[in-house]
Order: C-alpha cells, then sequence, then structure tokens
C-alpha cells in the first residue's frame, strides 16, 4: 500500500507572530519556516506504518510555494521515500485556501492511487481544519479526523479519535483518510546523514495549472489584528475589596 | 526564548563568511548552502528541545559516582548527547571516507554554537568526541581508526583527552604516567599504562557503553627511569572496554574513576580523576595496568595531541562566545521589557521606563552585543581558516590559511574567553538584583563562562603562545600579513558610512605592530614575556574591531552591526595602547617586585 502525507510550509511554531502594518496578514518576510508540527506528526505516522511492514511507499505532497521543496525535504530525510511539489504561489503571502488544496490534493490522488491519505489535523497558521475533510467529500472516501492511534486492519483501518470528552474508536474501510491529533506520536529528528541522502530521492515539481485547478482565493481577509495586550494588574488590601471591585466590573 | 539568535548567525556565516563559496572545493563539491541551512536546523531544534530544557536542572544535580565506580549524569544530559548522536550530528565534518558527510568546519562550528548556546556542560561530550576522533582518523592505523574512531562515529563511544595529571597539567613535561611495552596486535604496539589523570571531562559517563580515552605518557626506559620533558610523551588509545584482541578477550580495562571534581559551572559534564594501572577492579588478562595502544611513534604524542587540543582552543573559545551571545539576547530582552526609574531627561515622568531608555543599560547592551557578535565572528573566521587551512585550491593558499590559524589560534581561545565573561557580568548587571538570583540563567551563564579562561590553555598560557611562539617566534611575519588584511578593511570603510572606524583600526594596528617589534627586538627575552597577557589583549581588541568593522561593510548589514562597531571603536579601541605601552617602555615591575612585595 502507498501512503500519501500532505505537508505545508508555514511560520515556525517557535516565532512570535507579527501582524502586518496594514493589517493584511501576518508578515512572512524573512521569517523562519518549517513543516507544520502536525503534519510531522502524519509523515512520523506514514514512516512508523512502512518500518511495521504495513506500507510500501510514502509519498510527501506540498503545495505553495517554491520553497515548500525544503519542507519535503525534511519529510523525505524523516523516511518519506519520495515527493510531489505543486507549485502554486508566487509570494508566500498568498495562501492557499483548503478546497484548492483539496481539489489539488484529489488530482494527485487519481494518479498516485494511494490506499491511505494521512495529514494534519490542521495547519498551524491559519487554524482552517478543513483540508481533510473536503478531501474526504471530493473523492467519497471514509474519514478518521483527529487521530490518536492507528491501526491497519486488512482493508480496513482502526482509528483512535480523540473528542469533546474522550477517545473514540472507529473503524473505516480504506482507502481512507486519517487527519493526525498531537499525541498521536512524537516525530523523530531526521538525522544529519538522512538529510544528506535525502538529496538524491525524487522529487517531482508541478504547478497548479498541470492539475487543472483555481486556486484564486475564494475568501476575503477582513481584518488580520493582534490579540489585544493584557490590562494591567492591581493589588487589592482585602477580599471585601476585591469583591466589590470585581462587583465594579461587573463581572460578579 | 530561543539561546540563539538563527537571523545573526546566517547573516555571518553566509552574507559575510560566504560559506556557500567553499562548495567549490573539491572536498566539498555537490554541497549547497540549503544542506547548510537544514543542518542548522537540525542542530537548532537539538539545542532548543533537547540540550537547553535540562541546562539549568543538571546545574542543580551534578554528577554523582555512585559506589560501584560508575558515574551517573543527569538523565537530561544523558539524553540531550543520546538525541545528538542519535541525529548523527558528530558525522557532520568527518570524511566521507569514514562515513561522514564531509561538510565545512566553518559550518560545523555555527551547528555547535547552538548547541552550546543551549547548554555547553552538555555540549562537551560530543565536541571531544569528535576531536578525539578527528586524531585517531588522522593519525591512527586503519585498524586503530576501525577500532576507537568508529564506535565514535556511530555514536556507540564517546572520547576523552587525558592530558594533565594533579601534578602537572600547564607543564606536561611533567606528566609521570608510565607506559610498559606489553606486545603487539593488529592494533599495533600495545602497553601497559599506570598513573593518575586529572581534570578529565567526561571520563565516567552513562550515555554510551565505551569511552576512548586519548592518553599522554611516558614510555619507560630499560632502566625504569622515564624520559624527561615533552619530547618523552607519547600518545595512547586506552578504551574503557576492550576489544576482542585484547589479552584475555573483551571486558572492562582497568581504569577506575578516582573521583569526580565539583565546579563552579560546567556541572553537566562529570570532570574527573582517573586512575589508570590501580589493578584493583579490573585485570585485563590477569594483571595489573590499563591496556593502551601507541598512536603515532614514540615521543610523537604532544605533537599529535596538538591537533585535538587545537580543535578544543577553538570550540572553547566558540563555547564563551556562545555564552557571551546567550546572555546578551537575554539581557536585552529584558532591558525593553523591565520598567524602572525615570529618563534622565525627565526626572518627572509619571511612569518608569523601560531599562532600555537609561543610558548606561544601552552601553551595557551594545558593549555585549559588540562582544559576543565579535566573538562568534572569531571563531567563525578561524574555522573557516581551518577549512582553508586543509582544502584550498593551491599550496599557497593553504600555506597561508595555516599561518593565519595558527596565529590566531590563542586569541580565538582567549578572547572570547575574557570578554564573553565580560559581556556576562554586564548581562547580570542589567538584570540587577534578578541577574543575582538562580531563578534567572545569567547568572548559570556566568559560572559557566568562568571556566573558560582557565581550560584547555589558560589565558596566560595563550599570551605566551603568541607572543613567544607565535610572533616572536617568526619574527612577525604572520602579524604582518595579518595586519595588511586590518589596514585594507580600514580602507574601505573610509570610503563609506564606517568612515568614523577607519583612523582607530589604522592606530590600534600600528600599536600592535609598535609592540611586537619591541617584543622582538628586546635585548632581555624574558621582559616582554611578563607583558604577553595585555599584548593577547590588545591583539584580541584588534582583530575583533577588524572583524565586527568588516561585517558592518557588508552589503546590506544589518543597521545593528555599525553601531556595535561603532561602539567597540569608540570605548574599547583606545584600550589596546594602554595594554601595549608597559611592553613598549619595558616595565619590569612585575618581574623586579621581591616576593615579599606581593
Amino acid at each position: 500500500m502507498k501512503v500519501l502525507v500532505p505537508v505545508k510550509r508555514v511560520i515556525d511554531y517557535n516565532v512570535k507572530v507579527r501582524v502586518k502594518a496594514d493589517g493584511s496578514g501576518v508578515d512572512l518576510a524573512n521569517v523562519k519556516m518549517s513543516m507544520n508540527p502536525f503534519d510531522e506528526i502524519a509523515v512520523e505516522e506514514a514512516i512508523r506504518l512502512k518500518e511495521a511492514g504495513k506500507v510500501e511507499e510514502v509519498v510527501a505532497v506540498s503545495i505553495g510555494v517554491k520553497q515548500a521543496q525544503e519542507t519535503l525535504r525534511t519529510a523525505l530525510a524523516m523516511g518519506a521515500d519520495r515527493a510531489i511539489l505543486i507549485v502554486a504561489a508566487d509570494d508566500v503571502h498568498q495562501d492557499i485556501e483548503p478546497l484548492a488544496v483539496a481539489k489539488l490534493l484529489a488530482k494527485v490522488i487519481e494518479e498516485e492511487e494511494p490506499g491511505l491519505v494521512l495529514c494534519g489535523k490542521q495547519a498551524i497558521d491559519n487554524d482552517m481544519n478543513a483540508t481533510g475533510q473536503m478531501l474526504s467529500a471530493l473523492l467519497g472516501w471514509s474519514q478518521a479526523m483527529y487521530a490518536n492511534k492507528v491501526e491497519i486492519e486488512g482493508d480496513h483501518a482502526v482509528v483512535t479519535r480523540e473528542v469533546d470528552g474522550g477517545l473514540q474508536t472507529v473503524k473505516v474501510k480504506m482507502p481512507t483518510i486519517i487527519s493526525t491529533d498531537l499525541r498521536l506520536n512524537e516525530p523523530r529528528y531526521a538525522s544529519l546523514p538522512n538529510i544528506m541522502k535525502a538529496k538524491k530521492k525524487p522529487l517531482d515539481e508541478k504547478t497548479a495549472a498541470d492539475y487543472g485547478v483555481d486556486v484564486a482565493p475564494r475568501l476575503e481577509v477582513v481584518k488580520t489584528a493582534e490579540p489585544p495586550t493584557r490590562k494591567a494588574g492591581e493589588m487589592v488590601g482585602s477580599v471585601d475589596e476585591l469583591v466589590s471591585k470585581l462587583k465594579e466590573a461587573g463581572v460578579v | 526564548m530561543p539561546a540563539v539568535n538563527r537571523a545573526d548567525l546566517d547573516f555571518m556565516l553566509f552574507d559575510w563568511l560566504g560559506a556557500e563559496r567553499l562548495t567549490a572545493l573539491p572536498r566539498f563539491a555537490g554541497q549547497s548552502a540549503e544542506d547548510y541551512r537544514a543542518f542548522l536546523d537540525l542542530a537548532e531544534r537539538l539545542a532548543e528541545n533537547e540540550f537547553l530544557p535540562t541546562w539549568k536542572p543538571s546545574d542543580s544535580a551534578e554528577p554523582a559516582l555512585g559506589a560501584d565506580g560508575e558515574v551517573r549524569l543527569h538523565p537530561g544530559v544523558r539524553d540531550a548527547v543520546r538525541a545528538y548522536l542519535d541525529a548523527g550530528l558528530q558525522l557532520a565534518t568527518v570524511d566521507e571516507a569514514h562515513g561522514g558527510m564531509q561538510l565545512p568546519i566553518t559550518v560545523g562550528t555555527a551547528a555547535m554554537a547552538c548547541i552550546m548556546a543551549a547548554n555547553i556542560a552538555a555540549s562537551g561530550f560530543p565536541m571531544l568526541s569528535q576531536a578525539n576522533a578527528r586524531v585517531i582518523a588522522a593519525y591512527g592505523t586503519p585498524r586503530q581508526i576501525e577500532l576507537f574512531a568508529r564506535p565514535q562515529h556511530e555514536g556507540a563511544a564517546l572520547g576523552t583527552m587525558c592530558l594533565s595529571e594533579p601534578e602537572a597539567g600547564s607543564s606536561l613535561g611533567d606528566i609521570t604516567t608510565r607506559a610498559r611495552p606489553a606486545g603487539a596486535d593488529e592494533a599495533g604496539r600495545r602497553f601497559r599504562l599506570t598513573g593518575r589523570k586529572m581534570w578529565i571531562s567526561g571520563a565516567g559517563q552513562d550515555i554510551t557503553p565505551d569511552t576512548i580515552h586519548l592518553v599522554l605518557a611516558k614510555i619507560e626506559n630499560d632502566d625504569g627511569t622515564l624520559p624527561a620533558g615533552t619530547k618523552g610523551i607519547s600518545l595512547f588509545l586506552v578504551p574503557r572496554l576492550l576489544p576482542e584482541i585484547a589479552p584475555g578477550g573483551s571486558g572492562p580495562n582497568d581504569l577506575a574513576i578516582a573521583g569526580l571534581n565539583h565546579k563552579m559551572g560546567y556541572r553537566g559534564i562529570s570532570n574527573c580523576l582517573l586512575n589508570l594501572g590501580e589493578g584493583t577492579r579490573h585485570r585485563p588478562g590477569g594483571e595489573a595496568g590499563a591496556l593502551g595502544w601507541l598512536v603515532g611513534e614514540p615521543g610523537q604524542g604532544l605533537a599529535i595531541m596538538f591537533q585535538m587540543m587545537n580543535e578544543a582552543r577553538i570550540n572553547v573559545g566558540l563555547g564563551a562566545a556562545a555564552l557571551a551571545w546567550r546572555g546578551y539576547l537575554l539581557s536585552r530582552d529584558y532591558a525593553f521589557e523591565r520598567r524602572q526609574g525615570r529618563p534622565l531627561e525627565d526626572r518627572r515622568a509619571p511612569a518608569p521606563v523601560p531599562l532600555v531608555r537609561h543610558p548606561d543599560v544601552r552601553r551595557m547592551l551594545l558593549a555585549q552585543k559588540a562582544i559576543a557578535e565579535g566573538a562568534l565572528a572569531l571563531c567563525l573566521y578561524t574555522a573557516r581558516l581551518a577549512d582553508l587551512a586543509a582544502t584550498a585550491g593551491t599550496e599557497e593558499e593553504r600555506s597561508r590559511a595555516h599561518a593565519r590559524l595558527d596565529l590566531l589560534t590563542p586569541v580565538t581561545k582567549s578572547w572570547p574567553s575574557e570578554f564573553g565573561l565580560e559581556a556576562n557580568h554586564m548581562a547580570i548587571q542589567v538584570h540587577g538584583g534578578y541577574g543575582y538570583t538562580r531563578d534567572f540563567d545569567v547568572e548559570q551563564l556566568y559560572r559557566d563562562n568562568r571556566l573558560n579562561p582557565i581550560h584547555e590553555g589558560t589565558t596566560g598560557i595563550q599570551g605566551l603562545d603568541l607572543l613567544r611562539r607565535k610572533i616572536m617566534g617568526d619574527g612577525g611575519a604572520a602579524l604582518a600579513a595579518l595586519l595588511e588584511e586590518v589596514r585594507a578593511t580600514a580602507d574601505r570603510a573610509a570610503a563609506g558610512p564606517g568612515a568614523a572606524l577607519a583612523p582607530g583600526l589604522r592606530d590600534a594596528a600600528g600599536a600592535l605592530e609598535q609592540a611586537a617589534r619591541s617584543a622582538t627586538g628586546a635585548a632581555d627575552p624574558v621582559m616582554p614575556l611578563a607583558h604577553a597577557t595585555a599584548f593577547l589583549h590588545a591583539a584580541g581588541h584588534v582583530v575583533v574591531a577588524w572583524l565586527l568593522t568588516d561585517m558592518a561593510l557588508v552589503a546590506g548589514a544589518p543597521e545593528g552591526r555599525l553601531w556595535a562597531a561603532r561602539h567597540f571603536h569608540d570605548t574599547e579601541l583606545p584600550r589596546v595602547a594602554a595594554w601595549l605601552a608597559p611592553l613598549g617602555a619595558g616595565s619590569r615591575a612585575a618581574l623586579d617586585a621581591p616576593d615579599g612585595a606581593l
């Protein structure tokens, strides 16, 4: 079986995000970018399935600017076998919306015919949490989102999902789409020797036009703003004073 | 907050030193800047995720020596170093022929800076091991490489350097560790070693099963005496676990950790008294005496060991630079956040202002920035010299790089160590009382950094090395070549926005040249050496001022580069003349003062 793992190049989780002066979005110029952490978990899971003998090939796909090939190299260094880059934007500030991503992935899936798609549950830049579900709808495949545990049993996947209030285990028929949650695994470091070897692994470069998918945005960003800064606190002398202050503030 | 600032590091490595140009050399053919960045990304992640979190805990829980004679490290240090080895970072600069990645030392040094900034003590394990394995790869026989370097490359062993003894540290000619011939096998000439080695970092550890010690010892004469002086020193490979070929087969060697040193800082790594040949715990082949294999020829020990020592010296400077850098970043952040006092120009301002509004705090931030970036630049520049000395295209380029590397090694070791400590002093000062508490990070940076002027040759030893061996030894030729470049940079600065930097740089270069001439021409050869440390500081200041200027002149350099250079020129460069004046005047106060006057 072949596994397809979509990976997104996002602002690094360590970077203190700043909103652009004109409020049109987040400033990404000269900012450190890396693989979306949920996608890293997906890559790790795919590699573990391969190591366990359940999977023959792991293919990583990224959609975005040309520099996303660095993100794919990371996936290859972790252990993916080959990669496909779909260049769909010239400017790092141009976000490709989930529907366009899902349509492109659907085309890739037509060609590649994987038995399983493992994707991050969401990307930490826009927190859309939509691509996996849309892809499932476009393909008519089953889906198991927010996976905490994945087991392949013949032509089914048994997936434990993180849901409100606990864990839910579902059995889905393959081919299927599984999105990964934070606790599924702890991704490995791509070792230095594997980083160097990854250069020799195949990385196909395509464009959105090759697949005939229109990636023009359908959503309009009205405004992007930083969260309000926290107001200074105030020391109170007694519980009574605290209570009266809270009443003044209208919170009790 | 992150331990390093990648933008700073990338600027130095790529925009200033042009690391990607190294890929034009045959040794680095096929590599790319993208590879180097990916390597640095990995090092940075390991630094942040593995080394930094264990930095503080491993300071309060020092390594312990168990009743079983085994050293137990803080588990966090064990895990961090394990992660480093599993990620194969120890292979970065190793030859492809030995399974390495053959990346430039320049890039490896930048990666090591990330690890050191996060946890200088834990970084000592891979740093020593990499230098150890490099010596074996350069001087060992193929079988020695296979038995003793390969396990280190594969992450199954770590390495140490065992030079000092309780009675001989800076004076290695006086060591008394004894080697008796004990046959030969496929790994070479075998010896039984007895003696005591002091200050051995990483000698006892529970990260990898094996530890490969590189030990300096003297082969005893037929009459049982030891040859005198440094020429009698030989180098031996002494593994903790013996290979199959040893008499009695594999098993523990006759080594014992006799005690641990309880240090001021740098506590994550064990520092041990290592006894060889006690014969109490283990007797390989039924006999007392640690088994060791000779590296190179008898009497070559110190010369060979100097390769490891020179690499370690650059790494000491690098560690000191990394700690200065982190202290600068921490205190800068603090100064922008912490509000205290009113500005000088408006004493009645209604609210306190951030610390950074106070001129004295600004002074300390700029001073730290210049030291940290200057020291880091010096180490990376020196690392590039090491690459060029080994791999540059022509013999002439290689020997020029070699001469410069030789000249600068004592400066690269000591300048960051001395002035990085000053930077950490200021980092504490910016934090005020909080900086003195263990609830903040800067006090530990200072304690960790205090080792650096001492180990791998004290500052005093480096001063003697520079002035006696590197300047007086070659009549100042290597220095003259360096100063020529310093002046060329001053000329370039004079033509642009850095014009204000040019005169000071030329004056300081002139003062250094003059002092070198005084030292070389002095009738009394001892007098100049009494001023060797001052000369070393002056030389370091000139070199750092040069590098800061050179970086500020890079097209598109961040504005802060020029300000750091300006501050250093205005406040620090004037010290050069003051340091050198007593040498020029032939001051003998320290030499002539009677003991009773001290």
